[in-house]
């Protein structure tokens, strides 16, 4: 972590931190690991700080929960480089750079508007993993088979 | 094979042997046999989308074989028209009949559907996405015309881009070994990335069918629609530079053939039906034996 985000938020004692989140999209991580704020975490967000490795980033920090390496592979669709750190008392126990997941389901839309997973109640938007080369893994709907980029990620989320 | 999804849900050699029951089913039909492998069986037709050949075929093919047909041919007649989810309509389906026969506007509504039942389902066809029994027709076709399928040169002309029946074509020549593929094309009509990257044989993207003409031996032939366009004057001048006349079909060599999935509007010309080229009222007559082929198949009972 660097140190000026240290100045703005402190070290947690128990809990997940994402690190190398691209910058600004720290919400949209949130969004996709299904935290609303409600849940009672202590949730620190830290965004457009200087980093070393992206020019600037986001870092979150949530306090009392453990992340699974699995789900948080899912956020891998709009921050590719993303690393998760588990915490317990203070030390981190646990560091890996994400790997995107083999099938993201439910998370976001197919970008197709015909394909029935977004014409059919139910019906759910299932993606398999393309291509993991490049900064930017691809994904392809099992039904319509349009490929889902991070772009179309990030749209559908802001949206 | 239970289902028939996609065009790559066939091995070369299961192509094949469709087509050599195909074979045996035109000459059982010639000598007037009965046939009664679908004995016993329903086949559930749900067109939520209009067709006649398609459909009409699928339950020829299914009478032939001795089986029986539900069905409906259209959104309007069901209670999909009252707001019932396709989910419920496969459900209900799945309990009616043997295997169901799907067409729907949405892409990927034939997967979803194998998904809801346990019955085998075919494709006939998912929006903009595959229509495989009609590429099985197409290779069938040109298999019956040249004896082989290898080693061909094709000319996919049109609209490669919203046509499903290109899209199946395009994936069942995988499972041979074209020499070449020209995919001839206004540019805003190219084939799909997603497409394009499964390919794995040459194939050349050009828009002026003229450049390939005198090499091909069958030039497939797709309608453009006018909803592609956003403007009535580009529609017609593209429509016009892909239209299929006299004039082209002079520029092809004596022993190719032009293919169309039909039905055609104008984008062959009517004279062209009188050259020896023109093979596609032949290719509609073995859909039928091709479907009866397909069902048998995925009944397993062939």
């Amino acid at each position: 972590m660097s140190g000026a985000s240290e100045l703005i938020v402190k070290r947690i004692r128990d809990g997940s931190v994402i690190d190398h989140i691209p910058a600004g999209r720290s919400l949209l991580v949130l969004k996709i690991l299904g935290i609303k704020g409600d849940e009672g975490y202590r949730v620190a967000l830290v965004m457009n700080v200087e980093s070393r490795k992206i020019g600037r980033k986001d870092i979150l920090k949530i306090e009392g929960r453990y992340i699974s390496d699995s789900e948080a592979s899912m956020i891998t669709l709009i921050a590719p480089e993303a690393t998760l750190n588990i915490v317990k008392n203070y030390r981190v126990v646990h560091k890996v750079r994400l790997k995107p997941p083999s099938m993201v389901r439910g998370i976001v839309k197919c970008p197709n508007s015909m394909c029935v997973s977004n014409n059919d109640p139910e019906a759910q938007p299932v993606f398999t993993l393309e291509k993991t080369d490049s900064r930017e893994p691809s994904f392809r709907c099992i039904y319509c088979e349009t490929r889902l980029t991070g772009s179309d990620a990030l749209t559908e989320l802001y949206g | 094979m239970r289902n028939l999804i996609s065009a790559l849900d066939l091995e070369r050699s299961e192509y094949e042997e469709l087509f050599e029951l195909a074979d045996r089913y035109i000459e059982q039909l010639s000598k007037k046999k009965r046939l009664d492998k679908l004995n016993g069986k329903i086949i559930a037709l749900a067109f939520f989308e209009p067709s006649t050949r398609t459909a009409l075929s699928f339950a020829s093919a299914t009478l032939r074989l001795g089986g029986k047909v539900i069905g409906f041919s259209s959104e309007d007649a069901i209670s999909i028209a009252k707001g019932e989810s396709l989910a419920d309509t496969i459900r209900m389906l799945d309990s009616y009949a043997d295997c169901i026969v799907i067409r729907h506007r949405y892409d990927g509504s034939a997967r979803f559907a194998s998904e809801i039942s346990g019955k085998p389902i075919v494709n006939a066809g998912d929006g903009k996405h595959e229509h495989p029994t009609q590429a099985i027709l197409d290779l069938y076709t040109v298999r019956k015309i040249f004896g082989y399928v290898d080693n061909l040169v094709f000319g996919v002309l049109g609209d490669l881009r919203y046509a499903r029946v290109v899209n199946s074509l395009l994936r069942a020549l995988t499972r041979f070994k074209p020499r070449r593929v020209y995919l001839i094309s206004p540019p805003q009509l190219r084939a799909r990335r997603e497409i394009l990257d499964g390919l794995n044989y040459p194939y050349v993207e050009i828009s002026d069918p003229r450049d390939a003409l005198s090499s091909l031996d069958v030039l497939y032939v797709t309608r453009v629609q006018r909803e592609r366009f956003p403007d009535d004057l580009e529609y017609r001048r593209v429509r016009q530079s892909y239209r299929v006349d006299p004039e082209l079909v002079s520029m092809m060599s004596r022993d190719s053939i032009v293919l169309h999935p039909l039905p055609r509007v104008d984008e062959v010309d009517r004279e062209v039906d009188k050259y020896p080229q023109a093979r596609y009222f032949e290719q509609a007559s073995y859909g039928v034996p091709v479907r009866m082929a397909v069902l048998s198949r995925v009944l397993g009972v062939a």
